[in-house]
């Protein structure tokens, strides 16, 4: 435990220091949020009320975002000699992943609340108690933890950083074939059966019914379960992959 | 693969003989292509030994083995008293290893990078922050101590990679190639260093491909090529087991040249073209050196020159390592 501290301090202060990837964690919540309200919104929704649609996406883009930078990160380290130090000071591979986790966990919340308040700045207007903030924390929460560690896991299999940089894409490319962005029976046939069941739909609804007070359905529990299978995936996966490096 | 280290036999007690390092027959292949064919080697506690040999001898793939990185196909290997292979953890708080490339966070100061570690071996906070102070100021890092490691000399990250290495007090120093790419005041330094080491009683074991660095700092040399052991002993030692002197010969004309080539045969060790030149192995006695000119030179016109040198670990190396 003491371990996996030491670690994600040294995580920290390592996302602290890389100047580029803060400063694009802390702008895109910014720029996403006017991109979406102010130059797609007036068009979705000439009425003015996109924003108030569109905050669980921008939230789970951000976190993709923020998370995959994990993957970066954790690359740098397979592929640095720093592994082998570690390793050969009998650090178990799971204090160093969740090192690397619970510092994107923190990132995340800085960026999360970012969004939150330039959403309220642009004028949304959420109906929800200090319950339902809550447990639409815990959602978000739950979402960055199991896309941190699928990160991490991506970032013990790429063989270079930039490879694992592809993930981030990719990641962040989930949530517009969902219904983040737009109602998912707006979209093609084809898209629909792929958009419907993978996992952004049912985290963005869930978070939606939270914060706007409507109805949350099975959306919530959904959500928990895909996240909680990304989650032990990851984690098994992980494992077999750290293991593979002693042959 | 076959995995042959039988791991239960996990005594706890290290060996009594004083080895720091012990390995019988380890193998390693990595798809098909053979590493390590079958290497046997012991080092005794606080000695230096030197693996020493070209690019691709399998230099750190041994290292990685021994400090329980990788596992061998074969053999077995004892470090500090403990097995390799069923005593891990035990090996690993006994020992520290400097890659070839240095493992420091370039975001991180030194100090920071100093104090992780020694939190990492279990040090508390004022501990880890005075062993950190202490181990910057032996290494000359003390006033780039507060600086971001990315601002560093590869010097001064060496350095610091060797001082990481240092905060648990280890009883085996893996050094791999630690003076590769460093400039030659930074390879005095790092020499001047890992010779302290050595004098304080740290059992040492580096791979290098310099012959200078394994004759000044080590005790014992083991000569690897392509993943065999070809020679083994102190460096007076394998200077001996080639003939001790070297006589150097200039040739008049480059048809004289191959005459000669030809005539010395087996005892011509180096022939260059270009230079017009011979180096032939002799056992430095006066008459031999006689009866070869008249032998490659009767009518006394081939040979411009000759000189006669000691022979240099270089000799050695390349006849040792040589096709």
């Amino acid at each position: 435990m003491t371990e996996a501290l030491i670690l994600t301090a040294r995580c920290l202060r390592l996302s602290r220091r890389q100047v580029d990837a803060l400063m694009t964690s802390l702008l895109l919540p910014v720029l996403l949020m006017i991109l979406f309200v102010e130059l797609f919104g007036g068009a979705i929704e000439p009425g003015g009320g996109y924003v108030t649609y569109v905050v669980p996406g921008v939230l789970l883009l951000c976190a993709g975002f923020s998370s995959g930078l994990t993957a970066v990160a954790v690359c740098q380290d397979m592929t640095g000699g720093c592994i082998d130090r570690l390793r050969s000071m009998d650090v178990r591979g799971a204090s160093l992943l969740s090192g690397h986790v619970a510092a994107s966990v923190a990132r995340n919340l800085a960026s999360g609340v970012l969004v939150v308040a330039v959403a309220l700045a642009l004028g949304f207007h959420p109906h929800a108690a200090a319950v339902e903030w809550l447990e639409a924390a815990g959602v978000l929460l739950a979402f960055i933890v199991a896309i941190s560690s699928l990160s991490a896991t991506i970032g013990l299999v790429a063989r270079s950083p930039e490879a694992a940089n592809g993930f981030t894409f990719l990641i962040m490319f989930l949530p517009y074939a969902s219904s983040a962005f737009v109602p998912v029976h707006t979209m093609p046939g084809w898209l629909q059966g792929f958009a419907g069941h993978q996992p952004i739909t049912p985290i963005t609804e869930a978070l939606r019914g939270l914060l706007l007070g409507t109805r949350v359905g099975s959306n919530a529990w959904v959500a928990m379960a895909w996240c909680a299978g990304i989650l032990v995936l990851s984690i098994v996966a992980s494992g077999v992959l750290f293991a593979r490096r002693a042959e | 693969m076959t995995y042959t280290i039988d791991s239960d036999r996990t005594a706890v007690t290290p060996s009594s003989d004083g080895a720091a390092v012990e390995a019988s027959g380890l193998e390693k292949s990595y798809g098909g292509a053979q590493v390590l064919s079958g290497i046997d080697l012991r080092m005794p506690r606080g000695s230096v030994l030197a693996l020493l040999g070209p690019n691709g001898a399998g230099k750190t793939t041994t290292v990685r083995i021994l400090s329980t990185l990788i596992r061998a196909d074969a053999g077995r290997a004892r470090v500090a008293g403990f097995d390799v292979a069923g005593e891990r953890a035990q090996v690993r708080r006994r020992i520290s290893v400097t890659g070839q490339y240095a493992a420091v966070d370039g975001l991180q100061t030194g100090e920071e990078n100093l104090r992780m570690v020694g939190r990492l071996r279990g040090l508390d906070r004022a501990q880890a922050g005075r062993r950190a102070g202490e181990l910057l100021e032996r290494f000359d890092l003390l006033a780039a101590g507060g600086r971001r490691v990315g601002t560093y000399s590869g010097g001064m990250r060496r350095r610091l990679d060797l001082a990481m290495s240092l905060v648990s007090d280890p009883a085996v120093l893996f050094l791999d190639e630690p003076t590769t790419g460093l400039d030659p005041r930074s390879r005095q330094a790092m020499w001047v260093l890992v010779g302290e080491l050595a004098a304080r009683g740290v059992s040492v074991f580096l791979t290098t491909q310099y012959l200078e660095e394994a004759d000044r700092l080590a005790d014992e040399i083991v000569v690897l090529d392509r993943g065999r052991v070809v020679a083994q002993g102190t460096a007076a030692e394998l200077k001996r087991r080639v003939a001790e002197q070297r006589l150097v010969l200039t040739l008049a004309s480059p048809e004289a040249l191959a005459d000669a080539a030809w005539a010395l045969g087996d005892r011509a060790i180096e022939v260059d073209r270009d230079e017009l030149t011979i180096v032939a192995a002799f056992d430095g006695n006066a008459r031999e050196v006689r009866a070869m000119l008249d032998e490659i030179d009767p009518d006394r016109s081939a040979i411009d020159d000759f000189a006669v040198r000691n022979a240099t670990l270089d000799d050695v190396f390349l006849e040792l390592t040589d096709d």
